[in-house]
């Protein structure tokens, strides 16, 4: 292990390299949500489109009740006291406000591009799979955005 | 197989007589069949995106998140000296980048099922998208914007190049996407998260209404 993730991030903290059998549920899990995506649309341009102009509530119920079922789920892991299919304890860290600045800020600067692209990141991987080849442009552009933020972070109010 | 061969089985696996309307091969398969081809309903898509969420935890402890993908992808292949990036991305992120692989898979094994179809928006954003000059509303995507050929365009480079770098930059800042805050956050009851959310639609908001128009004209 070299260096360790600096202390405010909210990425998954550092666990044992999931064996194999994990490690493909994972790809299972993807695949899986990949077909969810396209399915229900929410991966369209359109749809997007159709959302923010307050259009249609299907955006709005397929992500309400996305959030209610995940909800429940949490609510009942933590009820019942359930843990990892390797035994583990669940755990759900808290993220840390700050000033908030980086919330308010950054999903602002996320929501530009969500509109412009017509996508947020798990979409443009399976917009990719769909044959839009073109969001591989966008991936590889947020690539450069992260790398830019991580390089400016010092720099940044959180 | 007859469309019928349900009754037979029902016979042959020794279940009574009573039995004998379970679902028929030939009814099993439509059902299917609709599910596979035609795009799901809100009450499907929506609860189905939801599980993503006990699924992973219940997997290796992980919280459903798309966006750390680009962060892992960065640690793995251009650390540099940006601190940010300066961790073992094989542990903290191995899993999230064979999910985004997976999702990318998926998206092709969908696009193999059923006839191509329309997203059947609603009248008034098609009239909308066309007073923007969208006329093509065939497949996913606008094709007079998101294809290869239009990329170095003005609006295929602000929408694609653009608005990519701003989906990179906006969630390494704010820390989660979609998945990551509005639906992993809130369902955990997060405040930073609605903060991130209310983010999220206040610039989708504006591009949608003052950038757009600037864009695509």
């Amino acid at each position: 292990m070299s260096t360790k993730p600096a202390p405010d991030d909210n990425a998954a903290p550092p666990m044992p390299r999931p064996a194999g059998v994990t490690s493909l549920a994972y790809l299972v899990l993807g695949v899986l949500f990949g077909i969810t995506l396209t399915k229900s649309e929410v991966l369209s341009w359109f749809r997007i489109q159709e959302m923010f102009r307050f259009q249609s509530p299907r955006m709005y119920l397929i992500i309400a009740s996305a959030i209610a079922v995940a909800a429940v789920s949490i609510a009942l892991i933590r009820k019942l006291g359930v843990k990892t299919i390797s035994g583990e304890p669940i755990t759900i860290p808290p993220k840390s406000m700050g000033l908030g600045v980086r919330y308010a800020m950054g999903g602002t600067i996320f929501g530009f591009g969500w509109a412009l692209v017509g996508a947020c990141p798990g979409p443009l991987f399976a917009l990719v799979g769909n044959g839009l080849t073109v969001m591989v442009a966008a991936i590889i552009s947020g690539l450069v955005g992260t790398w830019l933020y991580g390089f400016l972070r010092p720099r940044l109010p959180h | 197989m007859t469309p019928w061969s349900g009754e037979t089985n029902a016979h042959a696996s020794g279940l009574g007589s009573k039995q004998r309307y379970i679902l028929s091969d030939f009814e099993m398969q439509s059902t299917l069949a609709a599910f596979a081809s035609g795009p799901w309903p809100w009450y499907i898509a929506g609860p189905v995106i939801g599980l993503f969420v006990p699924a992973l935890l219940i997997v290796g402890n992980r919280m459903f998140g798309v966006s750390s993908s680009l962060r892992h992808l960065c640690s793995a292949v251009l650390p540099g000296r940006v601190e940010h990036f300066r961790y073992n991305w094989k542990l903290a992120g191995l899993w999230n980048l064979l999910f985004v692989a997976g999702t990318g898979l998926g998206g092709f094994i969908a696009s193999q099922w059923g006839a191509p179809h329309n997203i059947e928006i609603s009248e008034q954003t098609r009239l909308a998208l066309m007073n923007l000059g969208i006329h093509d509303f065939s497949g996913l995507a606008p094709r007079e914007i998101f294809t290869w050929s239009m990329l170095l365009t003005f609006k295929g480079f602000v929408s694609v190049i653009l608005g990519g770098f701003l989906v990179g930059f906006g969630t390494a800042y704010a820390g989660g996407c979609t998945s990551g805050h509005a639906i992993s956050g809130l369902a955990d009851l997060q405040l930073p998260s609605l903060v991130a959310v209310i983010g999220f639609f206040a610039g989708g908001l504006i591009a949608t209404y003052f950038l757009l128009p600037l864009v695509l004209l």
